[in-house]
Parts: C-alpha cells; sequence; structure tokens
C-alpha cells in the first residue's frame, strides 16, 4: 500500500515556539484519516506543510510521492480546504466555478455543476452571501471537482450547525465512495471522526500521540479495573494512563495479547476514550491552557 | 429496498449494525431472495459514515452467503433467513439455562454471572482471531 503522505522527523517552528515536533508518520492510500486534536495543538500546521503553504523546519515530508507544491502536477493532484471553508466573498457562485476550472487541469466542470444544482445554490449569489454551510458546501464543491488523488480539509464541520455538519460529511463520503479519494480532515470535535474516518491521528501539544487504523485502535486499547496494583504491568501491555486511589487501580493499556490476570476487569474502549486518554498524555511543561476536546453528540 | 440506520449510543459498531440491520430484515421478510441492498453510495450519501464500514458490512454478509455482488450493479440477496436458526435455540436455551442454574447453585449472583460470560465470550472472540 501506498502512502498518501510520509512524515519523517518533521517539525516547524514560529519564532520561538515549536507548532509541531518530530513528527513521524505514513497515511496509507485510499482512507479517511481524522487528525484529532485541541486547537492549537499543531493540525493546521502539519496540514499546512503537507499542502506546502508552509515549509518544515526541520525534517521532510512527501505527499503522494512527491515534496509539496513541487510543481503544477503535484498541486492538480493534492485538494486542500482550509480553516472555515474560505472563499471569496465578492466572486458569485458561477465565477468560483470558472476559476476553478480556469486553475484546475483536472476540473470536473459536470460534477461541479450538477453539484451546485442539487444543492441549491443560485449561481449569480455572491459567496459573501452564503450561509456558513452553503460556503462550506461551494468550498467542497471545488475541493471535489478538481478530482484530487488526496483532499485535505481543516476543521471542515467545527463551524456548521448539526444539519449541515451532516450534510457536509454525507457528500464527502459519497464523493469518498465515488472517486478514488484519499482524505485527511482534521477536527477538536471526536464524534466528528468517529463514523466518517477509518484512520485515527492524535495530536497533542504538538506531538503526536497515536497514529493508526481505528478498528485496530480499537481492538488493541483495555481499560483494566482491579484492585490496587504498584507493580508494573507485564511488559507486553503499554501503559497510556493510570489511575490509583487507595484500594483500586485503573490502567489503560494497548497490547496486542489477550489479558489474562483474573484480577482485572477488562472493558473496551469507545474511539472517544481513547481520544481523551491520549489526550491526557500530552506534555505539559508549557503554561499552555489544558488540552479542551468536545465532545458532543 | 431498505434503509439503514445508526444507533449511536448503542456500542456496537456501525458495521455491525449495518449486518444486523441486514439479517433482521431477512428475518422478519422485508428482504427476500433477489432483493437489491441499498448501494454503499446510497448508504453513505444516507448515513455519512466511511463507506469502508458498508463495504465490511456487506463482505461480512457475503461470507455468511447471504448476499452477493453484481459487478457494476450492485449487491443482491441469495438466501432468506428463514427461522431455521430458531430451532437450534431451544436445545441451547434450555443448556443455557440448566448452566445458569448450576452458576446460581455456586452462588453467582446476576452481575458476577454477567461478568464471567462476557469475559468468556471476549476469551473465545480472541481466540477466533488468533
Amino acid at each position: 500500500m501506498t502512502a498518501v503522505l510520509e512524515a519523517r522527523g518533521l517539525g516547524k517552528r514560529y519564532r520561538r515556539r515549536w507548532a509541531l515536533t518530530d513528527c513521524t508518520l505514513d497515511l496509507p492510500a485510499g482512507r479517511v484519516v481524522g487528525l484529532v486534536g485541541p486547537n492549537g495543538a499543531g493540525k493546521s500546521t502539519l496540514l499546512n506543510l503537507a499542502v506546502g503553504l508552509l515549509r518544515p523546519t526541520t525534517g521532510d515530508i512527501r505527499v503522494l510521492g512527491s515534496a509539496p507544491a513541487a510543481g503544477p502536477a503535484q498541486l492538480a493532484k493534492v485538494g486542500f480546504v482550509a480553516q472555515d471553508t474560505p472563499t471569496y466573498a465578492g466572486l458569485t457562485v458561477e465565477e468560483h466555478l470558472r476559476f476553478g476550472a480556469h486553475l484546475n487541469p483536472g476540473w470536473d466542470d459536470d460534477l461541479a455543476r450538477r453539484r451546485i444544482d442539487r444543492l441549491r445554490l443560485d449561481p449569480a449569489q455572491r459567496a459573501g452571501k452564503l450561509s456558513g454551510g452553503q460556503r462550506a458546501q461551494l468550498a467542497l464543491t471545488l475541493g471535489i471537482a478538481k478530482r484530487p488523488e488526496l483532499l485535505i480539509l481543516d476543521e471542515p464541520v467545527s463551524s456548521l450547525d448539526p444539519l449541515a455538519r451532516r450534510e457536509f460529511l454525507q457528500d464527502l463520503m459519497e464523493a469518498v465512495a465515488v472517486q478514488e479519494l484519499s482524505v485527511v480532515l482534521s477536527s477538536h470535535v471526536v464524534s466528528d471522526v468517529e463514523r466518517a474516518c477509518d484512520y485515527l491521528v492524535v495530536l497533542v501539544d504538538s506531538t503526536i500521540q497515536v497514529a493508526g487504523d481505528i478498528e485496530t485502535l480499537l481492538a488493541t486499547h483495555f481499560r483494566l479495573t482491579g484492585p490496587r496494583r504498584d507493580a508494573p504491568l507485564p511488559s507486553n501491555q503499554h501503559v497510556i494512563s493510570a489511575r490509583h486511589t487507595d484500594r483500586q487501580s485503573t490502567f489503560l493499556v494497548r497490547t496486542d495479547a489477550p489479558i489474562h490476570d483474573p484480577a482485572w476487569t477488562v472493558t473496551e474502549l469507545t474511539l472517544e476514550d481513547l481520544v481523551l486518554a491520549y489526550m491526557g498524555r500530552g506534555s505539559t511543561g508549557e503554561q499552555a491552557p489544558a488540552p479542551l476536546l468536545e465532545v458532543q453528540r | 429496498m431498505i434503509e439503514f440506520s445508526l444507533d449511536g449510543r448503542s456500542g456496537v459498531s456501525p458495521y455491525l449494525q449495518i449486518v444486523q440491520q441486514v439479517r433482521h430484515a431477512l428475518r422478519l421478510g422485508m428482504l427476500e431472495q433477489g432483493d437489491q441492498l441499498p448501494t454503499v453510495k446510497d448508504v453513505v450519501g444516507q448515513l455519512a459514515i466511511n463507506p469502508n464500514t458498508v463495504l465490511k458490512a456487506y463482505r461480512e454478509l457475503e461470507r455468511d452467503g447471504l448476499v452477493a455482488p453484481r459487478p457494476g450493479v450492485g449487491t443482491f440477496v441469495t438466501r432468506t433467513l428463514t427461522d431455521t436458526s430458531l430451532s437450534s435455540h431451544g436445545p441451547l436455551r434450555s443448556e443455557l439455562q440448566r448452566w445458569l442454574g448450576k452458576a446460581r447453585g455456586a452462588g453467582l449472583d446476576d452481575e458476577s454471572i454477567e461478568a464471567l460470560w462476557r469475559s468468556a465470550f471476549r476469551a473465545a472472540a480472541q481466540q477466533d482471531i488468533a
């Protein structure tokens, strides 16, 4: 399986602050990757590095086998919808489509117009007058009609109301099903990615905490609850978090082996539990505000 | 044609919910041999879920011999689930009841029985995977 995104020791510093450190990542093709983390964790930085809007301070990143934004061919293969789904407020919907057709060699005008039609967007309407949901759909239309191999979306649904959010994800998933499209989308809301994504990357305090196939992650993480234990756990049980009262211990572990110790009550984790456990682990050296993850349904 | 719905709070994974809903529809006769399942595009367009989730559910149904894909057309029901499985329910149920009696006799309360059942179930599932 080829990687759509490969990062090796990737880092980015803005003046004195590191926004991303030592990021090593292989994102497989044909997946919908959820990049999850609190605001300010470095998600946008990573995505901006992937599309070539930022240059790395350290390390190396390759997207679909080439350096980001290496040339016209590379630009045509990668679609990007930046945070808050920006559009040109003064241009009409129609002008956006013509703009898209002009700039993108692989532009699928049929697809774009069918979508605009189905969304009941008025081609003569200026983008500045559209609702947030309509603007997001217009940005998605441009991203899809470009026919990229990889579509990168930075917090595409965070500012949308629940209905617009659902419609947006429905259309995105439909595009994934129909076109052979790999997607990387970031979100600080776990429940957004839970159904749409099949691969997860958790980014906290500018560091990747965990990355992997969601099903595999869920099948290898467990909560162990039992009488207090101060001795270390078996070496094949990697502790993500540990809490103790005077009588009881609760461990969250990652392990490939079955857990046989009868002292433990073993429970499976939801994706939310798993993400929160890794978020709680982020280094807290600086005076950064405590990671805040919205959990909503 | 049937439509799927997902219960986000059930704790059952979306792919399994789709499998269960197809089996349920087959049992109730809402789906019959030759009927078409919703296309992957339709399902993801409706539920906003990952296409691989639907593909995985359909593959599992295919492995169970309940549906078969026709390339370029869709996925079709090949077998109904009439209540043949119910006939084997009886003996299994009475065996389970005997076992429950034994467990109670050994002093286990409902919660212990449930915990025991769950850990045995998990162990069996893990053996299947291994």
